[in-house]
């Protein structure tokens, strides 16, 4: 249907789309946080684990970096209920943006590990610190700098990549775009308004994440130079 | 006399095939400094390396601070509590201003309060004459300055011994005196200390003995006269190619 | 398979097929929109560098199932009423152009400024310097990154869900939808995108590695 562009829905639906970018701010937050945590433990894990366990963690990063992340959600939404364990659609939304997230971030924070200098690390064990205050005072607060920009971007990809999860009916913007256009035959206005609402919270994300890395880096702050 | 404070008896050591050290005798007595002079390849760096574990020895026995380092079970943080390391390269750390890279180990091995490793931090700064440069970060130093940071922060330890490697070689000619400085006032307060040097000038000024190594032997020691009265042929070049 | 019928494995396989299609038209569109874009990224006017972030920021900063519904009834909107393929293949042609157009951008500022100049005293024309000098190793470089990138674009290629496009993914949600063995199928299509990914994030690695050492052996 060749037509006009008609944004008169908007007076009745605005609420609805106010919704959408709660949820999704709500869902990437949560998914962001844990993601985060156990991204770094990814990473040390393949730097400093035990073969064993340096290997599990390879695994895991391969499987989840080689799938894409809307089957890890089916897989967890549908699969895992089907075999008794079932999970609130936003449980399965943020658990699998989780475990993917982790794995990019556990692969960054890891190049981020493997550029320490060797005399950093001789020089802390040479002042008598045990391996784990060294890593978590010199080589982890480093690499995560030295890395932060690839993270922010990691986690802008995140934040985008929640819009596919209205699949296993998880509530999010994409969702209820789609919901709006089911009603009002307005699909290509709403998507239109909905796109440019994400080019915004990337925008916003971005602008977000920067102002903590000047909070945390008060070295950067000051200096405003790359480790 | 005191038991010495480091002692080398007859120490081998090996990486892979390539016998690095060939039986290496020496004593340093409490408060002396001793100067380890030699080509470079000649082991010195090794040497001084096992003093605080950093290289496990072969054989022989190397004994530090009362502990046998060729004994299976030394606690190693234990030991390099007593044992200062100043490297070459200064191995800073950047991410940390100037006070607490001083700061980070008495806080975190020595489980000083904040307080009192700030306290401590001013003092061993103000031994090196960088008492205004606390809130600095590494990056906005000279070499020289860095240098004397990362003294400071292995005295911020109160070592009973301090190995310092090649400490100057790094540094442009200009800023060599500075930090050559602050190891002299530290052998005047009759710190331990054992030095690698290519400043022969400098040993012979503040040595109490002089080792001279050559291909991972003890070639030649005696005090501060050695370099003008050399008895090996390999001591005269040395000393001649420095000319 | 397990508790599937010939047939259902079969049409799990032919979603497969799709999503390789879908990827390799994505990427050969990528590439062709990408490569001017990843000029424009390096291009001496600042105007141009410009307008091409500007349009590829609007890109990056929306979500591909969005992309894809936008082409789709975009066109829907201008009286065409494509096939899915289409606008699948439409939209991932702009977020793989966006992409690459980045990690190309890259790849020639890593060529050193020296080879630039060195051009530039051969009285080369800049487009000979592109393509004579700069190009070839920038392609060399680049190759690593882009099949890592290929290895998203066959992932994000499970987006076209929404469109209802017939790729694994959807093919996977129909087996399932008749099948009921959530647990099985979404197992085995989660498996064959392993299959298509993996060794190619391999390779990207391993080309990586042989690629940093005959650089450091240069040096
Ligand atoms: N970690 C190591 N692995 C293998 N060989 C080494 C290692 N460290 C030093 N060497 C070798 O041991 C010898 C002595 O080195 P070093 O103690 O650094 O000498 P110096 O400090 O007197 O220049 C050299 O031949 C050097 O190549
Ligand atoms: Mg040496």
């Amino acid at each position: 249907m060749a037509g006009e562009l008609d944004f008169g829905f908007l007076s009745d639906y605005w609420p609805a789309i106010a919704w959408g970018v709660v949820w999704t701010f709500v869902m990437t937050v949560a998914s962001l946080i844990p993601g985060a945590a156990f991204g770094v433990l990814c990473a040390l894990a393949r730097v400093y684990g035990s073969p064993t366990i340096a290997r599990i963690a390879a695994v895991y990063v391969e499987v989840i970096r080689n799938t894409p992340s809307l089957i890890q959600a089916f897989w967890l939404f549908f699969g895992l209920a089907s075999l008794g364990l079932r999970l609130s659609p936003f449980m399965a939304a943020v658990l699998a943006l989780s475990i993917n997230f982790a794995a990019y971030v556990g692969e960054i924070i890891r190049a981020g590990l493997e550029a320490t200098p060797h005399g950093e690390i001789e020089a802390a064990d040479c002042l008598g610190l045990s391996p784990l205050q060294r890593i978590t005072a010199i080589e982890l607060p480093q690499a995560i700098e030295r890395v932060f920009p690839a993270l922010v971007g990691q986690s802008i990809l995140m934040m985008l990549s929640t819009s596919i999860m209205y699949q296993i009916s998880a509530e999010e913007l994409t969702g209820v775009a789609w919901y709006i256009q089911s009603f009002t035959f307005r699909s290509f206005e709403i998507y239109m308004i909905v796109a440019a609402l994400y080019i915004g919270m990337t925008g916003l994300m971005r602008a977000a994440l920067s102002s903590v890395g000047l909070l945390v880096f008060t070295r950067y702050r000051r200096l405003r130079t790359p480790l | 006399m005191t038991d010495p404070i480091v002692k080398f008896e007859d120490v081998h050591k090996r990486f892979g095939t390539l016998e690095v050290l060939k039986g290496i005798s020496l004593s340093v007595e409490e408060g002396k400094v001793v100067a380890l002079l030699g080509r470079s390849g000649s082991g010195k760096s090794t040497a001084l390396r096992c003093v605080n574990g950093l290289e496990k020895i072969a054989s022989g026995s190397l004994t530090v601070c009362g502990r046998e380092l060729g004994k299976m079970n030394v606690d190693l943080r234990r030991l390099r509590q007593d044992v200062g390391i100043v490297f070459q390269s200064y191995n800073l750390f950047p991410h940390l201003t100037v006070a607490q890279n001083v700061m980070l180990a008495p806080i975190r091995v020595r489980k000083l309060s904040k307080s009192d490793a700030g306290k401590l931090a001013e003092h061993v700064l103000d031994r090196v004459g960088l008492s205004d440069k606390l809130s600095c970060y590494p990056e906005q130093l000279s070499g020289g300055q860095q240098q004397r940071v990362a003294i400071a922060r292995s005295l911020a330890m109160q070592p009973r011994v301090l190995l310092l490697d090649e400490v100057t070689s790094a540094l442009d000619p200009e800023l060599t005196g500075e930090v050559l400085r602050v190891i002299e006032s530290l052998a005047r307060e009759r710190m331990t200390m054992i030095l690698v040097t290519h400043e022969m000038g400098f040993a012979r000024k503040v040595a109490d003995q002089i080792v001279f190594m050559h291909q991972g032997r003890v070639w030649e020691t005696g005090d501060r006269s050695l370099l003008a009265n050399p008895q090996t042929q390999e001591l005269t070049q040395f000393v001649e190619s420095d000319l | 398979m397990l508790n599937l019928t010939t047939q259902q494995s079969l049409f799990i396989l032919q979603g497969a097929g799709w999503t390789i299609l879908l990827s390799l038209i994505g990427f050969v569109g990528g590439s062709l929109l990408g490569l001017p874009l990843a000029l424009g990224l390096t291009a001496k006017s600042m105007a141009t560098r410009l307008a091409t972030g500007f349009g590829i920021n609007v890109v990056q900063g929306i979500p591909l199932p969005i992309l894809m519904f936008a082409v789709y009834f975009g066109a829907g909107l201008a009286g065409f009423d494509p096939p899915t393929l289409a606008a699948a293949a439409l939209a991932m042609t702009a977020y793989s152009a966006a992409f690459l157009a980045e990690i190309w951008k890259g790849c020639i500022r890593a060529v050193p400024r020296l080879q630039w100049e060195a051009a530039d005293c051969l009285a080369l024309t800049s487009l000979d310097t592109l393509r004579l000098v700069i190009l070839p190793q920038a392609v060399r470089i680049a190759t690593p990154p882009t099949i890592g990138f290929f290895v998203q674009i066959v992932k994000n290629t499970s987006y076209a869900v929404v469109l209802a496009f017939m790729e694994l993914t959807y093919s996977a949600r129909i087996v399932n939808n008749n099948s009921n063995e959530p647990f099985v199928v979404f197992t085995i299509a989660g498996a064959l995108y392993f299959l298509i990914c993996f060794p190619l994030s391999k390779l990207s690695r391993r080309l990586e590695r042989s690629f940093g050492k005959t650089r450091e052996a240069a040096k």
